[in-house]
């Protein structure tokens, strides 16, 4: 009897393979989440020692226009102004999103509306086949045709936003066009059948009621393209020339956080002033992808909003 | 004008900005591949990298490419299939839940560059495991985890629910039923998110350049002791890879036929892409065609 009663009160194996397979998964889904804080722990405690440690004003530093950390600047401090970088960053990023969402939006719009069928036998595996396409590869190919035709046609040496504008625009081109081209499909058919019913032209309806109810689709696939801008970091510093001055004009070289940080964090000693004011600028990058995925949460809620109503 | 006029203004306008675009994406491609394609050849797949005068190869480089793949894909895998299996099959929908998926989120969208830096700061100073196969192993894994979940999660949601329905009647428990069930219907999609990560994976550069390093000492390809530093297999030498390879002789200007090899490394980089996005369709296919009987 006993032995009866034993294996009913006893755990069947079923019961602790389950429960362990059930902890080894969440063990795994914790990891990453671990490594996540872990990153930001790391960059965040290093960024913040050059306020912290090395006592340098924040404002100081968003709006300081001289970057050679270790020596002192005109004003008798260190010179660890990161303005030059952060607004080569900004300028690359909006500029090359200016030039490419209406390249997108177009070439999305005629994949969906215009020639469904061509759209999706050539244009969509050639844009998706293009976002695979490794950074470096843009970066030399900006090396050998976007420079020197900068060079050529607006003057200069070549290196400097304008060229990383161009790069950054090839290089977000496809990512944008097939998110756009996804926010356009989600649009319900009956949209433009009602609207192609009520006598509207294919052009009245794309413009008055597919394109205005794929906005938010569209907003995301933009900003997500401007986060891998901002973030990109060798094709850019190939072509951007990295120097550390305030862009007086599209073609003068310039820098972005990313191109700094490539440079610089192998030349400088663990734990200096050098160092720690590189690990600022990687802070400001981590926040900054931080903030465009709030955008795109914000979009993405706002959006569903209005379809409800 | 009348709205017909402007209809087909409209049109001819997209059809020129579709044009446009298509011109730009196959002037790139072509450029590449005509740029390049001439360079590559046996000697130069094989032959290892000569720093100061033309006619180096990528041997090693490409072999590195490779190496730090399978090492990273080892890694993330088991670990990305236990975190997908966990999101979909046991989390519950609470604010809990969507916190981690926003985590998760946030990794995909940090730039690999900062993934490279705390890969450097973790692995290569904290773990003092220098510039080496196995920090590049373990950054990739950073930069491939939050991808490959996303995909896995995907993949095992697309299983419908009659499947884990079949699988309690037969008396399996959740854990039985998703290893031997779900997973495996879940199998080809799988597979293919794999093998488009291990496209992104293979060219990946800025998470490398400070965690597997930016040289590559001579391999001995006689020598398969993993524990020998000049052994292809020891994970503890630096380790350069194609893509950061092509980064560098380009910012460093010292190679003289730097344009030569990087255009050979590009195509070779390009090719391998495509082919991994062939591959993961085929596999795909393949594998549904073979369980499903089709």
């Amino acid at each position: 009897m006993d032995k009866i009663r034993e294996s009913l009160l006893k755990k069947s194996i079923a019961t602790k393979i389950e429960r362990r397979g059930k902890i080894i998964s969440l063990f795994c889904l914790a990891l990453i989440v671990g490594i996540v804080f872990l990153i930001f722990y790391f960059v965040a405690s290093r960024g913040l020692a050059t306020f912290f440690q090395n006592h340098i004003n924040l404002w100081q530093f968003l709006s300081g226009t001289q970057w050679n950390p270790g020596t002192n600047g005109t004003n008798g401090q260190p010179a660890v102004g990161a303005l030059p970088m952060i607004l080569g960053s900004f300028l690359i990023t909006i500029l090359s999103a200016l030039i490419a969402t209406p390249f997108a939006i177009g070439t999305a719009v005629f994949m969906t509306e215009i020639s469904p069928r061509r759209g999706a036998k050539i244009l969509r595996p050639v844009t998706e086949l293009l976002v695979g396409i490794p950074s470096v590869v843009y970066g030399f190919i900006g090396l050998q045709v976007v420079v020197p035709f900068v060079r050529h046609t607006f003057g200069g040496s070549g290196y400097g936003i304008l060229s990383g504008t161009f790069v950054l625009f090839v290089m977000i081109l496809p990512t944008v066009t097939s998110m756009s081209a996804d926010a356009l499909n989600a649009v319900p058919r009956y949209y433009r059948e009602a609207s192609l019913a009520l006598g509207a032209t294919r052009w009245q309806t794309i413009y008055k009621v597919v394109l205005r109810a794929a906005i938010p689709g569209m907003l995301t696939a933009i900003v997500f393209g401007m986060a891998r801008a901002f973030g990109e970091a060798l094709a850019v510093q190939m072509v951007i020339g990295n120097a550390t001055l305030l862009p007086q004009n599209l073609v003068s070289p310039a820098s972005t956080l990313t191109s700094i940080l490539t440079m610089g964090i192998g030349n400088t000693v663990m734990g200096s002033l050098q160092n720690n004011a590189l690990w600022s600028l990687a802070m400001i990058l981590l926040l900054m992808s931080l903030v465009f995925n709030l955008v795109i949460r914000y979009i993405g809620r706002k959006g569903k909003l209005n379809h409800e109503r | 004008m009348n709205a017909k006029r402007v209809d087909k203004i409209a049109t001819g306008i997209l059809y020129g900005v579709a044009g446009l675009v298509v011109i730009i994406l196959v002037a790139l491609l072509g450029f590449i591949l005509v740029e390049g394609v001439p360079h590559i050849s046996w000697h130069f797949l094989t032959s290892p990298a000569l720093a100061f005068e033309a006619g180096g190869g990528i041997g090693i480089q490409l072999f590195n490419s490779f190496y730090l793949l399978f090492l990273a894909l080892l890694i993330s895998l088991p670990i990305s299939l236990g975190a997908g299996i966990y999101l979909n099959e046991y989390a519950p929908q609470n604010t809990l839940t969507g916190l981690i998926r926003t985590t998760i989120e946030i990794l995909s969208s940090l730039p690999s560059v900062v993934v490279g830096l705390f890969g450097y700061l973790f692995f290569v100073v904290q773990f003092k495991l220098g510039f080496s196969i196995l920090s590049g192993a373990f950054a990739l894994t950073v930069f491939n985890l939050p991808i490959l979940t996303r995909s896995i999660e995907e993949a095992l949601a697309n299983i419908s629910d009659d499947q884990r329905e079949a699988g309690y009647a037969l008396g399996l428990s959740r854990w039985e039923t998703v290893t031997k069930i779900v997973v495996p219907a879940a199998l080809p999609s799988i597979i293919t998110g794999v093998v488009l990560s291990a496209g992104r994976i293979f060219g990946e550069a800025a998470a490398l350049i400070y965690t597997a390093g930016q040289s590559a000492p001579a391999l001995d390809f006689s020598d398969w002791n993993p524990f020998d530093i000049s052994s292809p297999l020891s994970p503890l030498r630096p380790a350069e890879t194609l893509a950061v390879h092509i980064w560098k002789i380009n910012s460093e200007g010292i190679m003289p036929d730097a344009k030569a090899v990087s255009a050979g490394a590009s195509a070779v980089l390009i090719i391998a892409v495509l082919l991994f996005n062939f591959l993961a369709r085929w596999l795909g296919k393949r594998l549904y065609k073979h369980l499903t009987a089709e």
